[in-house]
């Protein structure tokens, strides 16, 4: 496989004509999953900038203690937005199970599918511009459900058992909170720890998100497929007639025929 | 110590009035946070019971722990604890010495066989089959396991002997290790602290006297009546905290108006411990009424969690001594820059390819 810019490529892919067309449009993300990122993304924007502020907390206000209660509802915020984190999390394993199989993506690392690992490097090169184009994808490309496997999925789990163990503290021994989660406090030592790691788990994710966003626009106005768009609508639109690498579709044969096979090489 | 007397008898003999003894009994209830319906059962506990044995051992230790313990004022250690438990053996309060005072040892341990309560002050070190602690010419891990065997209960008084404290500090050449990771065949008291407070450790020998069994534990192993919440959770300063006014350097305006002491490294927001209710020397003061913040004397592994002074832990992993938050942000800014001069290659690229998809 290489990234030959030679012009028998380029003939060979039928892109401008819209007849061979595979399909223009995918229902992809349905209303509780494009719902559940937003508010997750909101979430997540509070958790950080509250979670920040409680480790980090802002200039020491003068005056009497009763004029001011600013630790009070930074720490509000953040067990609230905790709360819509933790909630919309549960829901949306919910949705993994109603949903369509698009939802579960999210909850799935193909660890023993050797196609899936090809097709993982084969996308990490193409950000390292070793691949001349990306494959199409109806759902995440598998690169991009690694990251979300790993950041989204298990990194919020880590969040909530993290965050509840430390809310639990405030809340008291015998509250629900220290009976369900208490435990993760001796697992790492001590409440101190447990702090630390909450701390780091929030870097991971602004670094997920950082890449993330870069990802999506970079994807947008790079890949063949639409991204942004389709968190807000729900459609996924192709911008070339090639058959996605993930989708098992019922196109008609004729149609099929004048393209190449997803699975054979590009170029 | 032929007949054991109870523990009122032993008070009576000591010229303590029937009053004072009652007056002990409802104080220590109190102690102990238990109703005034119990304090009959601490009476009859003391009237009616013998007293019962307590083997002190001396690991790698400071002391700090026994210099605590004798300073218990609710119960005065003086006059009540010392004549109500039979202290037999502590190396460092004991009159005999030497083979005499290892005679004790062995005689206690027969007579009182599977009855005494061994109370373990320190931990052992292991390395070097624990050379590094020698008591009356034998590693200090050998004297440990002897007397535990036949137990009734274990208390780890200290941080030290529950979780390692500045022996088992990085990188612990002596392989310091706390008792419950040597001895695992007996219910174990972690009564951690550096030193613990003494009315703690006098509370906690007091519970299991008059009642007979081991306090409640938490999961950490430690007694749920005085570990159960954190020094933020009573602190005085706690209004402070909530109002966002914090002492940003120690002398500035916020620590002589006594402004919560956070930013200064206070570990309060994650020691359990009763310093903020019972306070140290009859409840005189601790550390934070002092000015300082708390640096968390009673949780594992203090010593390596970097600053007194800071917040954040050091993160070791990463060879320098580094927090969440610069190991975070180096990440970020490493991400970022790599992120713009991905989009710049890929800006290139795609200026290259104008017109192809």
């Amino acid at each position: 496989m290489t990234t030959s810019d030679d012009a028998s490529d380029h003939t060979q892919r039928p892109v401008s004509t819209p007849t061979a067309r595979f399909m223009k449009a995918i229902y992809v993300y349905e209303v509780p999953v494009r719902l559940w990122h937003w508010i997750n993304a909101l979430a997540i924007t509070v958790l950080a900038v509250t979670g920040y502020f409680i480790g980090s907390p802002l200039p020491s206000l003068p005056g009497e203690a009763s004029a001011h209660f600013l630790m009070g509802y930074i720490r509000f915020a953040h067990f609230a937005a905790a709360y819509i984190f933790a909630i919309g999390f549960l829901g949306r394993i919910y949705w993994a199970f109603v949903g369509n199989h698009h939802a579960q993506q999210l909850f799935r690392f193909p660890f023993w599918d050797r196609h899936w690992w090809a097709e993982l490097f084969l996308e990490a090169r193409w950000y390292l511009f070793l691949e001349r184009r990306p494959k199409l994808y109806v759902g995440h490309n598998p690169l991009a459900q690694f990251a979300m496997f790993w950041c989204i999925g298990v990194g919020s789990v880590f969040m909530i058992l993290t965050g509840f163990a430390l809310y639990g503290e405030g809340s008291g021994v015998d509250s629900w909170q220290d009976r369900l989660f208490g435990w993760v406090i001796p697992l790492f030592g001590q409440s101190q720890d447990v702090h630390t790691w909450h701390h780091v788990g929030m870097w991971v994710i602004i670094l997920f998100v950082m890449v993330h966003i870069y990802a999506a626009v970079r994807e947008d106005i790079m890949s063949r497929q639409s991204i942004i768009s389709t968190m807000i609508s729900g459609v996924r639109t192709f911008k070339d007639s090639e058959e996605p690498a993930d989708e098992e579709h019922k196109a008609p044969a004729a149609k099929s025929k004048t393209v190449p096979k997803a699975s054979e090489p590009i170029d | 110590m032929a007949t054991l007397e109870t523990f009122y008898e032993v008070m009576r003999r000591q010229g303590i009035t029937r009053r004072s003894f009652l007056k002990y009994c409802s104080l220590t209830a109190a102690a102990l946070g238990l109703g005034p319906e119990l304090v009959p059962q601490i009476v009859h506990a003391m009237e009616s019971k013998p007293r019962t044995p307590v083997l002190w051992l001396h690991g790698l230790e400071c002391t700090c722990c026994s210099e605590s313990f004798i300073r218990s004022a609710h119960p005065l250690v003086k006059d009540v604890v010392l004549s109500m438990i039979s202290l037999d053996y502590d190396d460092t309060l004991m009159a005999s010495a030497g083979h005499q005072a290892e005679a004790i040892l062995d005689e206690v341990m027969e007579k009182y066989k599977g009855n005494y309560i061994l109370a373990v002050e320190g931990n052992p070190p292991l390395n070097e089959d624990g050379m590094f602690c020698i008591i009356g010419g034998k590693p200090f891990v050998d004297q440990l396991r002897k007397v535990a065997k036949d137990a009734k209960a274990i208390i780890s008084w200290g941080s030290c002997a529950s979780f390692g404290c500045v022996q088992a500090a990085r990188p612990n050449p002596t392989r310091a290790t706390p008792v419950h990771e040597v001895i695992t065949d007996k219910p174990i008291i972690k009564v951690p602290g550096c030193p613990p407070i003494a009315e703690v450790m006098t509370g906690v020998i007091t519970y299991m006297l008059a009642f007979d069994r081991i306090p409640e534990l938490d999961r950490q192993g430690r007694p749920k009546m005085f570990y159960s919440q954190r020094i933020h959770d009573k602190c005085y300063r706690r209004p402070h905290f909530d109002a966002g006014q914090f002492v940003e350097s120690f002398d500035d305006e916020g620590a002589r108006k006594g402004h919560c002491l956070y930013k200064v490294g206070c570990k309060g927001p994650t020691t359990y411990n009763a310093c903020s209710t019972v306070r140290w020397n009859e409840g005189t003061s601790f550390p934070i009424q002092a000015g300082h913040g708390c640096i968390g004397c009673s949780e594992d592994g203090f010593w390596d969690k970097g600053s007194w002074y800071a917040r954040l832990s050091d993160i070791h992993q990463f060879g320098i001594e580094a927090n969440a938050d610069q190991v975070g942000a180096t990440a970020a800014i490493g991400v970022g820059s790599a992120i713009a001069a991905h989009a710049a290659v890929s800006a290139l690229k795609r200026a290259q390819h104008k017109g192809d998809v």
